[in-house]
């Protein structure tokens, strides 16, 4: 019988694997795949508790807004890495290592 | 086994495999394509747990949206003829050993936990509930996500943009 540990697992399983991408890779566009992992892991959690849970549908709802913030930074951050991919000619983040521009 | 247990460990084995496709692959076009399975496989969760228009927007934003955005991403960080789009991996072995370990701490809280778990919610359809939830309970939070999409949106398009003495 399926429950809600299988989905908290499941979730738990890909926020670990987006930690990981994250903690080990130094190009700007893995990194922000890595966030949208955790970002969806996050996202199966509320969705699970919506089915289980006694919430109702606000689970789902906060699933939504979890993916419009995730399009907008998404936006926001590939903006960032083509600008410094125009200053530095590189996406490795550790040679963005000064402020000024 | 239950049918809807063999479509939930299908749909696990899909996300999880290829998000490790995802975080582990050494080509950043690899990756890329892998996290268009991930994405699908967690709109098949989505499927599955009875949320129908989650998974629709899952399908259309994330695989339509977002992945098209990183695959420029992608080709506009490299040089064309460069054709192996390498990510480095530093630090693997010590970020390796803090990610299990987080795992299986989160594993033995999801099974330890006694979670107030209701009488659920029947599989229906939910997209006409979530309309009139958004528009009456939810208006606030609604209209501050799309200003902020918004927001979010010319800011992107400020970043980007070359200036005239440059």
């Amino acid at each position: 019988m399926i429950g809600l540990s299988h989905y908290l697992i499941l979730s738990a399983a890909l926020f670990c694997l987006g930690l990981l991408g994250l903690l080990t890779r130094r190009n700007a566009v893995h990194v922000l795949m890595s966030i949208e992992l955790i970002l969806n892991s996050a996202n199966v959690n509320l969705v699970a508790f919506s089915r289980y849970g006694s919430g109702g549908l606000a689970g789902q709802l906060f699933a939504v807004f979890v993916i419009v913030i995730a399009a907008a930074e998404v936006a926001v951050a590939l903006a960032i890495v083509l600008t410094l991919y125009r200053i530095k000619r590189t996406p490795n983040l550790d040679q963005a290592s000064t402020l000024r521009g | 086994m239950t049918p809807e247990a063999i479509v939930f460990w299908l749909l696990a084995a899909l996300t999880v495999s290829s998000a490790a496709v995802v975080v582990l692959a050494r080509s950043l076009i690899y990756s890329a394509f892998a996290l268009l399975f991930t994405f699908m496989g967690v709109a098949g969760i989505y499927f599955s747990l009875g949320a129908d228009f989650l998974a629709a927007t899952q399908l259309l934003i994330y695989v339509g949206g977002i992945l098209i955005l990183l695959l420029f991403g992608v080709m506009l960080t490299h040089k064309l003829y460069d054709l192996d789009l390498k990510s480095e991996r530093e630090q693997f072995l010590p970020s390796l050993i803090v990610a299990a370990g987080i795992f299986a701490l989160l594993t033995v809280t999801a099974l330890r936990t006694q979670w107030a778990v209701g009488p659920g919610r029947a599989p229906a359809p939910t997209t006409a509930d979530i309309g009139r939830l958004f528009l009456s309970d939810y208006v606030l939070p609604f209209e501050a996500a799309s200003i902020l999409l918004l927001v979010a949106l010319m800011g992107a398009a400020l970043i980007v943009r070359r200036k005239k003495d440059a």
